[in-house]
């Protein structure tokens, strides 16, 4: 996982509430065997329609979604984030979120930026009015700014959140951080290996 | 010296580090890996370039997926081939054992690992499948995990853990003749609920489960999940030891007996709390059946169908209603009048050695009902072997039963054996969810000896039924 201090980009408004993970990324996705290649599936039952937003050459290219309330809520695929970080999105803002998807996004480094409504309705207004306007999201900071128009607010993310971001760990990251640890526990582990006990080709060598 | 419960022991024999207010970070002894959980978990391995941690304690098998048709017919699905494909590439690129469909030691995940003797007590073992509890009846602390925390293990051996709470279930008493485990851990998870054993692990206990084989307990530990317990647990005893013994995971000679000597110290101390103690009486139990759509709907083989009427919290009886809907039944009918289209013996909770002898022997010199089928899928290559040995899949066939390649099949519905809307099914799995084995299909959680009567009375029945 990258780490990610500051964001910068444009953003596409996703006029909806109550986006959930099977709208992010509908179910015939999940029989995949890899971890990429999903940005293909991201809402995929809209996407067929001309008039959906992410179909707009103007909002090509923007890696910063924003969402009404309660996005992310339902199954708790980690796919949906993975389509969404897949696509290219670096950051969902919206007035609310489901708390798996929450929990899965900063596992995976998609940084979540929860505004008040009306904060979240004020910056969809400003990007359809000029979908070019760039967002600065300042992780360090936690601050959204809208650097055109002066526009500034802040957010919050938990400290354990924000450290992740900031130093790109993900859970395995951060249990890497042990390795000593792990490595000391080890030395009087039991833990039977399995190399005495199978051949190259499976078969067990007693029998 | 404080008492412990057996879990406590286990969890502070693996504890790498306890940072605070971080989870503690546990030790995984053995990370058991199949065709569906894992291959993105090893495609964000290769994204990230981590390598496995420990190959020598990671073993793979081909077992959710694998149709159970003959050999020589090939993997029809493109999806199950592919994934079946990229296991044995993802094995061989990372230095895994794996045993693919056709390996000698090929089978449901929860089946191999006991009957090899890789599952041993005292040891932690995950798994990305949900019942990997079934581990716990050999004293060894399992449980399933996503498939991030697949990766995890992959990358780190280690797992980060919350300490669960402990629960006992305490089976007094020896149950009356025909109960089987299977009758035992469906009252448990009707006692407690789908819900009851959230948040613990449950360590079962009571002379009614010291009787039991090693079969039998994993049959018990295996439905923990149902109750919605982390893991279940069942302490060592020489049931457990000599089960063990000469399998080809543990040790020889002198070094066995010494491994013994210190898995027998894997028992919960005399006066060790539990967080909750229940206590069930073995002379109430009888055979039982699901008869709704989770696994804590459980009413006896020889009742009625229950009724919404009556009952006092709205969403309960919400709950009944919507059940009795889903598998069309009307309260008061007598379960052992309703009639069903297919049988399903096999899965990790009823596909051993043991479970299949008890089957055939109910099957044995009667016939499968006109109309009905009935499917036996031994839980593993070596079960096969072994049935046949002793001649269980003759007398499964004459009796019109098929006999079919090791797998999970029906018990979740992945591979071509799936029923087909508005279907019954006498299935002696662990789940009766809406659409598990097949969308519309009903699902009737039983013992393998009511799955073989049911399949020749053509109707829910109990053995003695098919011997009158
Ligand atoms: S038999 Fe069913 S419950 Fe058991 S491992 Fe297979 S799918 Fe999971």
């Amino acid at each position: 996982m990258k780490p990610v201090h500051v964001l910068e980009g444009r953003a596409v408004p996703l006029e909806r509430s109550d986006v959930d993970t099977d709208q992010i990324i509908p179910s015939d996705w999940l029989k995949r065997v890899e971890r990429t290649g999903f940005g293909r599936g991201l809402f995929s039952e809209w996407r067929d329609d001309t008039t959906f937003v992410l179909n707009q050459p103007e909002y090509v290219g923007a890696s910063i979604l924003i969402a009404g309330p309660r996005f992310g809520t339902g199954s708790s695929r980690e796919h949906a984030v993975w389509a969404l970080m897949d696509y290219g999105f670096e950051a969902v803002i919206a007035p609310s979120f489901g708390d798996i998807f929450r929990n899965n996004s900063s596992k995976q480094g998609l940084v979540i930026v929860q505004l008040s409504l009306e904060d979240v309705e004020g910056l969809m207004a400003a990007v359809t009015d000029d979908p070019s306007r760039l967002i600065v999201i300042d992780v360090e900071r936690l601050s959204v700014e809208l650097p055109e128009i002066g526009w500034r607010r802040d957010f919050i993310l938990d400290p354990m959140t924000q450290e992740r971001l900031l130093e790109g760990w993900d859970d395995i990251g951060i249990s890497l951080r042990r390795e000593n640890e792990i490595a000391r526990y080890e030395v009087t582990s039991r833990a039977p290996s399995l190399t005495d006990v199978f051949d190259a080709s499976g078969h067990a060598v007693r029998a | 010296m404080v008492a412990k419960t057996l879990y406590e022991k286990i969890w502070e024999d693996h504890v790498v580090t306890a940072p605070n207010e971080e989870p503690t970070l546990l030790y995984v002894d053995l990370h058991l890996v199949h065709e569906v959980t894992s291959p993105q978990a090893f495609d964000g391995l290769r994204l990230n370039a981590r390598g496995v941690r420990r190959p020598d304690l990671t073993l793979a098998t081909a077992d959710h997926n694998v149709p159970t048709d003959p050999l020589s017919v090939p993997v029809m699905d493109p999806i199950s081939r592919r994934q079946l494909e990229v296991l044995d590439e993802n094995c061989a690129e990372f230095g895994i054992t794996v045993f693919p469909r056709g390996h000698e030691n090929q089978g449901i995940v929860h089946i191999i690992g006991p009957e090899l003797g890789v599952t041993q007590p005292g040891m932690t073992i995950v798994c990305g499948d949900s019942h990997t509890s079934t581990h716990g009846a050999f004293g060894a602390l399992a449980f399933g995990i996503g498939t991030s925390e697949v990766e995890h293990v992959l990358a780190t051996q280690t797992i980060p853990q919350q300490r669960a709470k402990t629960m006992s279930v305490t089976i007094d008493g020896t149950p009356p003749p025909g109960v089987s485990a299977k009758d035992i851990v469906l009252a448990i998870v009707g006692r407690l609920g789908t819900g009851g054993g959230a948040g613990y692990v449950i360590e079962y206990r009571g002379e009614a489960i010291e009787r039991l084989s090693m079969e039998g307990r994993m049959t018990v530990c295996n439905m923990s999940i149902e109750a919605g317990a982390r893991a279940g647990l069942v302490a060592v005893d020489e049931t457990t030891i000599d089960y063990l013994r000469g399998r080809p995971g543990v040790p020889a000679g002198d070094a066995f007996d010494e491994a013994a000597a210190r898995w027998r110290s894997l028992v919960s101390d005399d006066d060790a709390a539990f967080d909750t103690e229940i206590t069930l009486s073995a002379s109430d139990l009888v055979p039982f059946i699901t008869w709704g759509t989770n696994p804590a709907q459980v009413v006896a083989l020889s009742g009625v169908v229950p009724s919404p009427d009556g009952v006092e919290d709205a969403d309960e009886k919400n709950t009944i209603t919507r059940a009795l809907e889903y598998m069309d039944l009307t309260p008061g009918t007598p379960l052992r009048s309703i009639p069903i289209d297919v049988v399903f013996i096999g899965s990790c909770t009823n596909a051993r050695i043991e479970d299949l002898r008890a089957a055939a022997e109910v099957a044995r010199g009667a016939s499968v009902k006109d109309g009905v089928r009935a499917l036996v899928v031994p839980g593993s290559r070596r079960v096969k072997n072994q049935a046949e040995a002793e001649g269980l899949d003759q007398v499964f066939l004459a009796a019109g039963f098929e006999w079919r390649e090791p797998g999970c099949s029906m018990c979740l519905g992945m591979n071509p054996d799936i029923l087909t809307p508005g279907q019954r099914c006498a299935s002696t799995s662990n789940r009766n969810f809406e659409g598990r084995q097949g969308r519309g299909g009903r699902t009737h959680l039983v013992s393998p000896v009511v799955a073989a009567a049911s399949a020749i009375m053509g109707r829910f029945a109990s053995p003695e039924e098919v011997r009158a």
